[in-house]
């Protein structure tokens, strides 16, 4: 080091094997991933294409030990958890989201709340449905889809306000201030110039929470419960996938749990569909 | 001119009825968004309150050895949460130590080896992974890694950890496939890409010319990820790791498929254990009013506050760094 001309060629050798070694592990913990991603994925699709017929989106659940059966049931259960759940989360995320970004700021309040909602992010979900089993099934007295709904409704709704608050944060300053000048009042400039052209964030947003609950099984377990009959009403326990699959695979029927699969795959699907959507419509946003 | 100068000082009736209406319409506004941002603190109060509230009775009847007492006896009605707290910990300890050395490794990959063009793609897969549904790991660990894991790999480790003395007794036993270290191994595989991704954009805010002028000195890339990019993103690393610590600790579905959910201590990590999360999934549905659901929201409790500590920290020390991006640019 103190004589630049006089390299040690053992000091040389030593550090060029170091970061050899280092980089190289380095690519093969990336290879480890891929790999990873790789078979899950694929035994995804071999398992879940083989229970894959028409049956599954026709027949409902079927009773222990009955042949074939499908998965309408848990579906269309699925679907209206998460819609309404949607409905719920949507509105209020935003709402919060706008008041961190356009209100709050960095007041107290704020940033308190701010930092709830990170932690909210990533609570452990069973402990949400444990709540949500305290506070709503447990007062009623029955398992029923609107308590599921609660459950991802709150799991949902702090990805929204998250990425809203992020989103409009991107909306310059100058857009605000030029409506302002205008004599636009403040709710009128938040709710109408800087939501909306923050649309496609939000999008994003609402996207994402839908990405994170639809495979949320454990906030299920004790408050949607399940159902084996088709079943439209969110007053009573209603059948979903997650549930469904998570029954299912730990059965000892064969015809079952290859429908755990079959749901496996549809999940699986949706989720990574929605969270690629999420990404392009973000990316056109970016973009444009 | 001088029109307007007067209609500045004297706002006509109707101009005023306007900006007294749109001062109401803008409290409104403000309370209402307020009143929503508010929402999530109520949400947070009132979880650990309902939590409290259910768990008392056992806390109450077991007092703070509940915590520490392995008896979880359904019959009986005795109940320690020590088992449960165990697993949860063993297993996430497990996990932490496989995933974070691979997703250093990936996250270093994906910001100075990578190739520009694969970047993107890249970094969406793992991201993909992070998206996948855990019930999915769990189902997977369950039929597919469980069989291989007993077959090749616990064999291979009681032959060669196994035989190390002292070290030895975590690898002894059966080779049943599902357990806590096949548990700890699927978390691992769950975890990873979370930390990874974090890893990554804590990597992506060191200056430019920090690195390249530790290239200009002669540096090897593997120098300036140990010596530059490391030292700087210090607290990015320690948060990024400690949210894969709080996911793993409350990780439900991924868990209770593999590790066997069987209420017993052992030495070895071959053996069948639980975590608080899988009991709650496998019992909560069934248990009776009284000690056993309470002491079953007395370890919900437990895990709340432990993520909550774990999550908090985490957010704590990435918040440290995004000052630090502040400072950048």
């Amino acid at each position: 080091m103190n004589n630049s001309s006089n390299i040690d060629p053992a000091v040389f050798s030593r550090r060029k094997r170091a970061n050899k070694i280092g980089l190289a592990l380095s690519v093969g913990a990336m290879g480890l991933g891929m790999v990873f991603l790789l078979w899950i994925l694929s035994v995804l699709f071999f398992k879940g294409f083989a229970a894959l017929d028409l049956s599954l989106f026709t027949a409902d659940t079927p009773a222990p030990g009955s042949d074939g059966g499908g998965l309408a049931n848990a579906i269309v259960g699925s679907l209206m958890l998460v819609g309404c759940c949607t409905l719920i989360s949507t509105p209020i995320g935003v709402l919060a989201g706008l008041y961190l970004s356009e209100y709050g700021d960095r007041s107290r309040i704020a940033s308190i709340t701010r930092f709830v909602t990170d932690i909210m992010l990533s609570a452990p979900s069973i402990v949400i449905g444990l709540f949500v089993y305290a506070f709503v099934v447990a007062q009623v007295r029955h398992f029923s889809g609107w308590a599921g709904t609660i459950a991802l409704a709150l799991i949902a709704i702090p990805v929204v306000v998250r990425t809203t608050e992020n989103m409009l944060r991107l909306v310059p300053g100058s857009l605000r201030e030029a409506a302002y000048a205008l004599g636009t009042p403040k709710w009128k400039v938040a709710f109408m110039i800087t939501l909306r052209a923050a649309q496609s964030g939000i999008m994003t947003g609402i996207l994402l929470s839908l990405a994170r609950v639809s495979g949320e099984t454990a906030p299920l377990l004790f408050t949607a419960l399940n159902n084996q009959f088709f079943s439209t009403n969110m007053n009573a326990p209603m059948a979903n996938l997650p549930v469904v699959i998570f029954q299912f695979a730990m059965s000892p029927y064969d015809n079952w749990v290859n429908l755990a699969w079959g749901g496996a795959l549809l999940i699986t699907f949706a989720v990574l569909a929605l969270n690629i959507l999420a990404r392009v419509v973000f990316r056109e946003k970016v973009q444009g | 001119m001088t029109e307007s100068t007067q209609s500045h000082a004297m706002p006509t009736p109707q101009a005023l009825r306007i900006a007294k209406l749109q001062r109401v319409q803008d409290f409104l506004f403000h309370g209402i968004t307020q009143f929503f941002a508010l929402s999530v603190l109520i949400a947070l109060l009132g979880i650990i309150i309902s939590l409290s509230i259910n768990a008392w009775p056992a806390l109450h009847t077991f007092g703070p050895a509940f915590f520490f007492t392995q008896e979880w006896d359904v019959v009986n009605g005795e109940f320690g949460g020590l088992i449960a707290i165990y697993g949860t910990v063993v297993t996430s300890v497990i996990a932490l130590l496989i995933a974070v050395p691979l997703s250093f490794g990936i996250a270093v990959f994906l910001t100075e080896l990578c190739p520009t063009p694969l970047r993107r793609p890249l970094g969406t897969a793992v991201e993909l992974l992070a998206a996948v549904p855990s019930i999915i790991y769990g189902m997977f660990g369950l039929f597919i890694f469980a069989p291989l894991f007993a077959e090749y790999i616990q064999p291979a480790l009681a032959a060669t950890l196994g035989q190390i003395p002292g070290l030895g007794i975590l690898f002894s036993g059966a080779f049943n496939g599902i357990g806590i270290l096949c548990a700890g191994l699927i978390l691992a595989m769950m975890i990873l890409p979370f930390i990874a991704s974090v890893m990554r954009d804590v990597f992506e805010i060191v200056p430019p010319v920090l690195k390249e002028s530790a290239y200009g000195i002669g540096c090897t890339t593997w120098e300036v990820v140990k010596n530059v990019v490391l030292p700087y993103t210090k607290a990015g690393v320690i948060g990024g790791v400690m949210l894969g610590l709080g996911r793993a600790l409350g990780e439900t579905m991924a868990v209770t498929f593999v590790i066997g959910n069987a209420h017993r201590l052992s030495p070895s990590l071959f053996a069948p254990g639980t975590s608080i999360a899988s009991t709650l999934a496998n019992e909560f549905g069934e248990a009776e009013a009284g000690n056993h659901l309470s002491s079953l929201f007395a370890l919900a409790l437990a895990l709340f506050i432990i993520t909550f500590i774990v999550l908090a920290f985490a957010k704590w020390m990435l918040s440290n760094m995004e000052r630090k991006q502040g400072l950048k640019t």
